[in-house]
């Protein structure tokens, strides 16, 4: 199958990008400048990542639509008011996770943000979960575009006047070029920021106008050590069909109301998890010296015997050391739990910490 | 100081005496990006040719380090096992890996110069 291309791709190439293969696109894993400067810089001024290849599926409907949605997602949706997200995922019956996701209510739907690899899959089985009542569109004409960091407010707020009066995980339409833009306050670096869905054809001009005023290119690999500093999960890696969100300590997304009810797919498994608690969980790790522990890495306990394994493991820019999540026995998930890490046949110290690594400064209200 | 060889891991190395000096080349440290890990063989140990002799790994991915000649491993430069990042900064010069006494210096023989590594580098990238 030949490689899919975003609508950035030449400012990449022109702005010396090394390439990856990534979800079936051709994307930029970093730039000349390297991981460790893209991520500090998106840390202290503003980086713009290009997650075009990741899906935005529009869902068209009413009421109903917020009634059927809420047999799919453990969210809230008849109290959601429009222009609001909600981080969430769609399950299986066994509330195994297909993917993680963003969704937005809409004036006339929602807007439903899905990880790449994931999209098509997502678009058949939420079609058909939907009996095709819906009009869904899987958008193939529409860049993603975000911008993170402590400047991105005042440097998209230039480009799209009034972005600055959007609260965390709220978003609307603005006009830029005689078009519309979806905006949303949100992100995934643990930083403030925004995500621009934006025309194809506009994308460019729109990004080389961040650059303009200060914000940088910043590639996938920066992506994966800002989201990891800041505690979050990365489809494939901590979340997949074998593990649900009480496992993946995201107990947080799901709600209150919804817990009391059920009737979402997965409901069942997910109130019996609560209630007795899962055999996993997902954590915090952080190897003692410089070691850096990596995916599959096994974990023992202090007596060595096997209790989980690391999910993503790297080194943190901003923490000036190793950091990792995987999944431990839940008797060894409390904070400052001492474990061992076996790397190249030896066994290192690690110690069970408290995510995320990296504070975050998420902007809550309108100053 | 002799001229300095190259193998086709990427390792360089000069001799002075029958004492080898032997790091990763600049070539190697921009396709593995920033390296924030090394890993280094011990002092006394020995080591063959062509036998893993350490690891370095960046934000990405771990990658082994290779001894490209066989021999005691004399002296290994903790500055970049605490500060990796030296790595990047100059490979090929303050942040050598490790220095052996070579037990035959013929092994050099079938290493790369300069001119053919750098050749071989270009190739072996596109």
């Amino acid at each position: 199958m030949e490689i899919k291309k975003t609508s950035l791709n030449k400012l990449h190439q022109d702005c010396q990008a090394k390439f990856v293969e990534f979800a079936g696109y051709e994307m930029p894993i970093q730039y000349s400048k390297g991981v460790i400067e893209e991520h500090k810089f998106t840390r202290s001024h503003a980086g713009i990542f290009d997650v075009s290849h990741m899906g935005q599926l529009f869902i068209y409907g009413n009421e109903n639509l917020t009634s059927d949605l809420e047999k799919i997602f453990p969210l809230d949706l008849k109290n959601l008011q429009q222009n609001c997200s909600k981080y969430s995922f769609l399950m299986n019956e066994e509330a195994g996770i297909y993917d993680d996701l963003i969704i937005t209510k809409l004036e006339n739907g929602y807007l439903i943000i899905l990880n790449a690899a994931c999209k098509e899959k997502d678009f058949e089985i939420l079609n058909n979960t939907l009996s095709k009542k819906y009009k869904m569109e899987l958008s193939n004409d529409r860049a993603l575009v975000a911008i993170q960091g402590p400047k991105a407010v005042e440097i998209l707020n230039e480009t799209i006047n009034g972005v600055k009066n959007l609260t965390f995980m709220t978003g609307d339409w603005f006009d830029y070029n005689g078009q519309k833009l979806f905006v949303t306050r949100s992100g995934y670096t643990g930083e403030d920021g925004f995500e621009i869905s934006i025309l194809n054809d506009l994308a460019e001009v729109f990004t080389k106008s961040l650059i303009k005023k200060g914000a940088e290119l910043i590639g996938l690999g920066a992506r994966d050590t800002l989201r990891l500093e800041a505690g979050l999960c990365l489809y494939g890696h901590e979340l997949d069909l074998n593990k649900t969100p009480v496992e993946a300590n995201l107990k947080w997304a799901i709600s209150k109301e919804r817990l009391s009810n059920g009737g979402f797919v997965g409901s069942n498994k997910i109130i019996n998890q609560i209630k007795d608690g899962a055999k996993q969980i997902r954590v915090g790790i952080k190897p003692e010296g410089r070691l850096i522990a990596r995916e599959k890495t096994k974990i023992f306990n202090e007596s060595e015997l096997p209790i989980g394994e690391i999910t993503s493991g790297t080194f943190g820019p901003s923490i000036n050391g190793p950091i990792a999540m995987g999944y431990v026995d839940k008797e060894f998930s409390k904070i400052n739990t001492k474990i061992l890490l076996e790397v190249r046949g030896k066994k290192h110290p690690a110690n069970i910490c408290r995510l995320p690594f990296y504070k975050k400064s998420y902007v809550k209200g309108v100053n | 100081m002799s001229e300095v060889k190259f193998s086709k891991e990427h390792e360089w190395i000069t001799l002075a005496g029958d004492v080898a000096t032997i790091g990763i080349t600049q070539h190697a440290t921009e396709m593995l990006g920033d390296i924030v890990f090394a890993e280094l063989p011990e002092k006394g140990s020995n080591v063959e040719k062509d036998g893993t002799a350490g690891v370095v790994e960046s934000t990405k991915a771990a990658s082994d380090v290779y001894t490209p000649v066989s021999g005691e491993v004399v002296d290994i430069n903790q500055a970049i096992v605490d500060d990796p990042a030296k790595i990047n900064e100059d490979p090929e010069g303050a942040a050598w890996f490790f220095k052996l006494k070579m037990k035959d210096i013929s092994e050099l023989d079938s290493l790369m110069n300069k001119e053919e590594y750098d050749k071989f580098a270009k190739e072996s990238s596109s």
